[in-house]
Order: C-alpha cells, then sequence, then structure tokens
C-alpha cells in the first residue's frame, strides 16, 4: 500500500473538534511543514498534545497565535507567552502535566495499559483530582493514558513503508506518539527506498505509519 | 559581589559536589554554568531531559546542528560516548533513580525540603516541564539560586507557592553559603568569608541551625 501522500492530502484527516499529537520538544524534532499547512488550512477547535507549545513564530506555537486550540495538554507553556494569555483569559483550556508523566500517558495510550502509577505529583497541585494508591508505604497518583485521533510526527529517514529513523534530539516524543493515535502521519526529512533502512536501525516500525509526507531534501 | 559574581560563587561550588561516574541534570540558566566548572580529572555524565547523555558544551557559531540542543532549546553538542533516546526513556533515567543530582533553581524553598519554582498564581505559570519528575527522582537534590530575591528571602519555614514536591530537596547552594536539610532543619555547613551567620540569619525566613564544624565555602 502506498503510504506517500502530498501535504495537502495529509492535512485533509485533520478536521475541526479533533484531538492531535505533535511531536517535538521546543520545535526541535516537530514537523514544521504539517504544522505550517494546518495553519494555512485554519481547523479549529483541536486539542493539543505535545511536550510545550513553543515559540509564537515557531512549531506547534503558530497554531496556538492563530487560535486553533480549545484544549492544551502539555508539561511547559514558558517560552510561548500566547498561550499563557489564552490560559489567563480563559480562551483555551490548559492542562499542565509533569513532562515524564505526559510521556508515560502517551506510552500507556499506545502500549494498551490502563494507566501509570508515579510518584511524580504527590503533595502538589497536580494530584488534585487523581486516584492515590499506597503500594509497599509509597504514594503514587494514577495517571491515566491518553490518546489521539491524529499523530502528526517527524522523523529524519523514512522509508516507503513508514520505519522511521529519527536524528538526535529531534527523537522526544514522536515514537511514543507514533503508537497512541488512531491516525499517524510522519513528516519525513529525508524519503528512502525499502530495504534502505537497516532493521537494526529502525526505532519507529513502519505498521504505526498511516502516511508519509515531505521526503524531498 | 556583583549579580555574575554572585552566580559563578554559586556554579563553582555546586561544581564540587560531584564525583567521578556522576549522571547529573542541570536546571536552565544558573544550572547550566555548573557546567563551565566541573573538574576535568572527573567525568561528569550529563543528562538532557529532551533527550540525550553526554550533553557537551555549547554548540561553536557555524558547528550549530539543529538536532543537537539542550532543554532550553539552546544549540549544544554531545560529547563521544553520549546517547540519543526518546523521552519515555528519558524519564525512566530521571524518575527512576538513574540521575545521581540534579541542580535546580527556586522561587521558594522551606525547612522541610518543599520546592516551589514552576508557579506563580495569577503571574506566571511557565508549567513545571520535566522539573517535578526530576526532583522526585534524582538521588540528590542541589537547590542553586541567589539567596533572596531583591532582598526578600526565598529560604523559608513554610513555601507559600504552589510545590513542585514534597520534602525532595538536599541541598541549598547560595552565594552565602551551603545549606543541607535535615530531619532537625536547615544546617548551614559553610559559610562565604564575606558573610557572618548573623548576615544570612537576617537573609532567610527559616531557622537556621549552624554546624558545628562550620566551614569557610570551598570555591
Amino acid at each position: 500500500m502506498n503510504k506517500i501522500v502530498s501535504i495537502e492530502e495529509a492535512v485533509t484527516h485533520i478536521r475541526d473538534g479533533m484531538t492531535v499529537m505533535v511531536g517535538g520538544f521546543l520545535g526541535c524534532g516537530s514537523p514544521h511543514k504539517l504544522i505550517d499547512a494546518l495553519v494555512e488550512k485554519g481547523v479549529k477547535d483541536l486539542t493539543l498534545i505535545c511536550n510545550d507549545t513553543a515559540f509564537p513564530d515557531a512549531g506547534v506555537g503558530k497554531m496556538v497565535v492563530n487560535k486553533q486550540f480549545k484544549k492544551i495538554i502539555t508539561s511547559h507553556i514558558g517560552t510561548n507567552p500566547e498561550t499563557g494569555r489564552q490560559m489567563n483569559e480563559k480562551e483555551t483550556e490548559v492542562n499542565l502535566v509533569p513532562q515524564g508523566s505526559l510521556a508515560e500517558k502517551i506510552r500507556a495510550g499506545g502500549a494498551g495499559l490502563g494507566g501509570i502509577l508515579t510518584p511524580t505529583g504527590v503533595g502538589t497541585e497536580v494530584e488534585e483530582g487523581k486516584e492515590k494508591m499506597v503500594l509497599d508505604g509509597k504514594t503514587y497518583l494514577l495517571e491515566l493514558p491518553l490518546k489521539a485521533d491524529v499523530a502528526l510526527i517527524f522523523g529524519h529517514k523514512v522509508d516507503t513503508k513508514g520505519n522511521i529513523l529519527y536524528q538526535g534530539a529531534e527523537r522526544n516524543f514522536n515514537p511514543l506518539m507514533a503508537t497512541a493515535a488512531d491516525i499517524v502521519i510522519v513528516e519525513a526529512e529525508q524519503t528512502v527506498a525499502v530495504g534502505e533502512l537497516d532493521p537494526n536501525e529502525v526505532m519507529t516500525p513502519g505498521i504505526f505509519v498511516n502516511y508519509i509526507v515531505g521526503g524531498d531534501k | 559581589m556583583d549579580k555574575n559574581e554572585v552566580k559563578i560563587v554559586i556554579a563553582k561550588r555546586v561544581s564540587k559536589e560531584f564525583k567521578d561516574g556522576d549522571v547529573v541534570n542541570l536546571g536552565i540558566g544558573l544550572p547550566t554554568m555548573v557546567a563551565n566548572y566541573l573538574s576535568p580529572d572527573i567525568d561528569v555524565i550529563l543528562q538532557s531531559e529532551n533527550g540525550f547523555v553526554g550533553l557537551g558544551p555549547a554548540a561553536e557559531a557555524g558547528q550549530e546542528k539543529k538536532y543537537i540542543v539542550n532543554a532550553g532549546g539552546q544549540p549544544v553538542t554531545i560529547k563521544s560516548g553520549g546517547a540519543f533516546f526518546d523521552s519515555a526513556m528519558s524519564f525512566t533515567i530521571i524518575r527512576g533513580g538513574h540521575v545521581d543530582a540534579t541542580v535546580l533553581g527556586a522561587l521558594q524553598v522551606d525547612q522541610e525540603g518543599n520546592l516551589a519554582n514552576w508557579k506563580i498564581p495569577g503571574k506566571m505559570v511557565p508549567g513545571m516541564g520535566g522539573a517535578m519528575d526530576l526532583v522526585v527522582g534524582a538521588k540528590k537534590v542541589i537547590v542553586a539560586m541567589e539567596h533572596t530575591a531583591k532582598g526578600a528571602p526565598k529560604i523559608l519555614k513554610k513555601c507559600s507557592l504552589p510545590l513542585t514536591a514534597v520534602q525532595q530537596v538536599d541541598l541549598i547552594i547560595t552565594e552565602m553559603g551551603v545549606m543541607e536539610i535535615t530531619p532537625q532543619g536547615i544546617v548551614l555547613k559553610e559559610i562565604h568569608p564575606e558573610f557572618t551567620v548573623d548576615d544570612i540569619k537576617a537573609a532567610t525566613e527559616a531557622d537556621i541551625i549552624v554546624a558545628e564544624d562550620l566551614k569557610p565555602m570551598e570555591i
């Protein structure tokens, strides 16, 4: 099956009101071309799941400025004052989650787990509304899984079956998000023929990937 | 001491806390400066929570790579022998107790070892990022900060801002001295020669217990 599509076609899968995961850490390892196409398309009322909201002029921060999210689940908004402004003005609901818990919630979503138990956040505002469990004398919070309608991720080398090799610190949340959404779209820095990636190097198996965009150097 | 000297004193003193082979996470800002003063005689492995160990110095102009940045987004380098990984692995290292020490700044820290550094309600809500996991998971939590905020004490009897974690801080290092959190309270272990114990008590809301073997600050 052919997974390579145009960016225009790829973004038809993202519709108003959907939950979208976007890979990247302050924009490093984010699918920037897909983000630009979504800014242009103007799809709205999305729920965003992303490590951070990057910067007003970079990464998912551009979509924040374009007011495309009704809710944002993230660990850090400090580099994008517009996110803070929308939160304070109650234009956008912002749910702050510790970074390690965010990673595990997404992993749990993709791995078929009912949640994870973490000591992070015990005794802080993060525990509000969450079930607590004491195991072997230590207190944990139950953090529930996160899933999305669509995951938008970025890979350095992607073969036409969707196998992905990430480069450097661009990996971050990308391989986790690839497992936790109904539709996974990878923006490739470079697309290669099947066989050009050593199976030992593959970090996300192509079975998770529905569509591949980009790839022209 | 001017602002810059204050930071250098703190960073230099923090750098003495590590031993060969330690895995250390340095927060953004002042804690990042600690890397400049690590002894060349020991190999301290710096962890960057966006996904690698072996964090090296800032990238030189013209040598920046978009895929090697630190947790603050600045272009950096990775040392040979380093390794990249995803965020689940990064926080397995952090939360799982595989980081020997984490160095962070604070808005407030108190005599029970509670830390507040992620939120000022109604004013500044940057989010916790990886701080809550780091403080809970690292074997040793070092708060590196200026002793006061423009004269107002930051070392308190009880934090008033939303907490980052409960009873996790082990050591506070400021330009005035080195303080250890113990079950009895805050023990002043080292003092900077420019200050007296009374100076420190005046700049601290928490009760200060002076160590019997109080030493000059090792810089």
